[in-house]
């Protein structure tokens, strides 16, 4: 038997980059945009976040002199400025030039895994410092910081208290973009937007502000996933293509979740526990079935889209302009 | 009628084009295509210090420079062109089928059992042909699934498409230790290297050459299929509406599942070209993110077989050249993504301006449609 106070805190530090990248992206396409950038946005996320550390510790005489309110400030702000670059170029190229959205988001996830390994492997080279590989154990240490009695409540510390501040914040997150969504004007109105432009656009709401904001903003809370992922759950080790394929794990935790950021919180403890249950797994000399096993969020998520559409409720559909363009001339 | 607040007339108006001349289309397309090279080119300069010129060069030198790098260029072009052939008929009927990747994969993971099951129990010529068969069925299998989904239910074939990928390459991971050579080592080696037992025949001393006439005839075929067949038509009156093929009498669930099975069957045989005709292995990664770029491929070629030919080339040449300059410079492989990743956003952009017309209005016009706004 496996041990849930060993196995549920490591589920929930795989589950919060996915919930980052699955509030963000639920965001997104609640105005009609699906942003199939995203797995690209999260690494670039990350790696604005990893760059920002990387010259705030270059910039120290010496690993002592850290300052905790920098160390944490430095690496949110570029990542959150990165991220909220993409979403901008999404915007600019799918909202203002009305391009496909599809096409523009598989070329912005190239673009962006690209660039995020590309600066991981060349950021020590470029910069011209000494250091053999990229850690950032001193700007790290503040991420993954948590309570400091966590650790004297025994397994309820473990298992709910032990995790760095982005780890709250993603829960946070979420329920405020789910009671945004269900519950305010703002809401009703985004919602309209992905539903029918038209009608919203009829009713006077401003639809092309509220894609481009809801797309930014859902840009910048799927970057905090990369920078949680690198920053806090790697130790602040950058390796390339480590991230592997979580971004579409996220846009999988998005139909999963129906479209509802709130059941996402727990949704993506469930998802980042699939993720790791191969290790947890006696299979003994069967180490294929492991690679099955990995299989399992994906089959799940099929097994989810199809029978909400065989379904068809109403409420649990996805958005319906979900990737189209809009234009108001156009009939 | 008295307003507070004066009408805001914008200072442009967009409107849609109608016919627009061939030529202007080239050019708008010329120019966002000089436009991203001169931003790749300061791109490139602000991260190497070369100047321009030599950059190119490089890049020329990368691709074309040697025999063997043409050779593997028009390989490399050859496997893309072929992944992109077959996402287009799905394309055209508006189906997003971005699971190019995985029927890729399981494609090759067809061919490989049969390479790996059946050597030594079967003469090779029957070999062969059953991994022709049966990759062009699991490709045609693994693209059905979510068509007949959509057609029954309506179930959103991008999302469907996309999970698909990676229920294959788990797949693919799964047998890869199943049938590991040798034992522990996690991957599988060159299948049947000493026997090249169901490796495709190499014509003369070309080793890719079967691939390339291969895919050159699927152009041909995919091409004449979409333009002067009565499927191809069909596929388009469904790509334009719906409700119109209805109307005339398509029926339009059985053209879904009939397009992807044909979507998934060139896959397919994308797959077996990788496994059985180039590589003679199978990893995770041997689709390479293919899938993917045929998506881009064959959207920027306007779906049409022979000018992705042309798209296919660019983004090929662009890979190749990229890795030369990373290589000589020592920077990171993934360079050739930031590259691709630009021109791909102005040839994106520039759409926009082939199918939209932006109307400046002058001083005056706003001044008077101002005034007109009050006096209502």
């Amino acid at each position: 038997m496996f041990e849930i106070t060993s196995f549920f805190p490591r589920a929930v530090m795989q589950g919060v980059p996915l919930l980052f990248g699955s509030t963000g992206e639920t965001l997104t396409e609640k105005s009609g945009n699906l942003n199939l950038g995203i797995p690209g946005v999260m690494y670039v996320g990350a790696i604005s976040g990893v760059i920002g550390a990387f010259l705030y510790e270059q910039s120290l005489p010496s690993p002592d002199a850290i300052n905790g309110f920098l160390a944490i400030a430095t690496p949110l702000v570029c990542s959150l400025a990165g991220s909220l670059l993409m979403g901008l170029l999404y915007c600019f190229l799918t909202v203002t030039l009305r391009a496909n959205q599809n096409v523009t988001g598989l070329a912005m996830t190239t673009f962006g895994v690209g660039f995020g390994n590309f600066f991981g492997g060349s950021l020590i080279k470029l910069t011209g410092s000494e250091v053999p590989s990229i850690a950032l154990s001193a700007t790290s240490s503040w991420f993954s910081r948590s309570l400091p009695f966590a650790d004297k409540l025994g397994w309820f510390g473990e298992m709910f208290l032990s995790y760095g501040f982005l780890a709250y914040l993603s829960i946070i997150t979420a329920f405020i973009a789910s009671f945004i969504i269900k519950r305010t004007r703002i809401g009703l109105n985004l919602r309209a937007v992905g539903e029918n432009p038209n009608t919203a656009d009829a009713a006077g709401i401003n639809v092309v502000r509220y894609k481009y904001v809801a797309t930014c903003v859902g840009s910048m809370i799927a970057g905090l996933g990369g920078l949680y992922y690198v920053m806090d759950y790697a130790s602040g080790v950058w390796s390339n293509n480590a991230f592997g394929d979580r971004g579409w794990l996220a846009i999988a935790l998005v139909i999963f979740t129906i479209w509802r950021p709130n059941i996402g919180v727990f949704a993506s403890i469930l998802f980042g526990g699939l993720y790791i249950l191969y290790l947890f797994m006696q299979t003994g000399e069967n180490l294929a079935l492991k690679e099955l096993y990995k299989m399992l969020p994906y089959v799940v998520t099929i097994i989810v889209l199809i029978i909400t559409s065989m379904r068809n409720k109403r409420e649990n559909q996805p958005p319906a302009s979900l990737g189209l363009s809009y234009f108001r001339e156009e009939r | 009628m008295l307003m507070n607040k004066p009408n805001r007339v914008p200072l442009v108006h967009i409107s849609k084009r109608g016919a627009i001349k061939w030529y202007a289309v080239l050019a708008v397309r010329i120019a966002a295509i000089l436009l991203a090279l001169i931003v790749c080119a300061v791109v490139t300069m602000a991260l190497t210090g070369e100047n321009p010129l030599s950059i190119y060069a490089t890049m020329f030198k990368g691709a074309f420079g040697t025999s063997r790098k043409i050779w593997n260029l028009c390989q490399n072009l050859a496997l893309l062109l072929c992944v992109s052939l077959a996402v287009t008929p799905a394309f055209k009927m508006k189906f997003w089928n971005i699971g190019a990747e995985g029927q890729v994969l399981i494609g090759g993971l067809a061919t490989a059992a049969c390479m790996i099951c059946l050597a030594d129990k079967l003469p090779n010529w029957l070999v062969i042909i059953l991994m022709i068969v049966s990759s062009i069925v699991a490709g045609a299998i693994w693209g059905g699934i979510p068509a007949l989904f959509k057609a029954k239910w309506n179930t959103n074939e991008t999302l469907f498409t996309l999970m698909m990928n990676y229920v294959a390459t788990q797949l693919v991971a799964y047998f890869v230790i199943v049938w590991e050579m040798p034992k522990g080592s996690g991957k599988i080696g060159i299948i049947n290297q000493s026997t090249e037992f169901g490796w495709l025949p190499q014509i003369g001393d070309y080793k890719y050459l079967l691939n390339i006439i291969v895919v050159a005839v699927i152009v041909i075929a995919m091409y004449v299929y979409l333009n002067y067949t009565k499927h191809g038509y069909e596929i388009s009156v469904v790509g334009e509406s719906e409700r119109t093929a209805r109307y005339v009498g398509i029926k339009v669930e059985r053209v879904i599942i009939r397009t992807m099975l044909l979507s998934g069957a060139v896959c397919g045989i994308a797959g077996l070209l990788l496994v059985g005709g180039t590589d003679h292995t199978i990893t995770t990664t041997i689709a390479g993110g293919r899938g993917f770029t045929a998506v881009m491929v064959s959207w920027m070629a306007k779906f049409n077989p022979v000018v992705m030919i042309l798209t296919s080339f660019l983004l090929v040449f662009l890979d190749r050249g990229a890795s030369e300059i990373s290589t000589v410079f020592g920077l990171n492989q993934s360079f050739s993504d930031i590259l691709t990743g630009i021109i791909l956003f102005f040839i994106i952009g520039s759409e926009f301006f082939i199918s939209y017309k932006i109307n400046f209005r002058s001083r005056s016009e706003r001044e008077a449609e101002k005034e007109a706004a009050q006096n209502v």
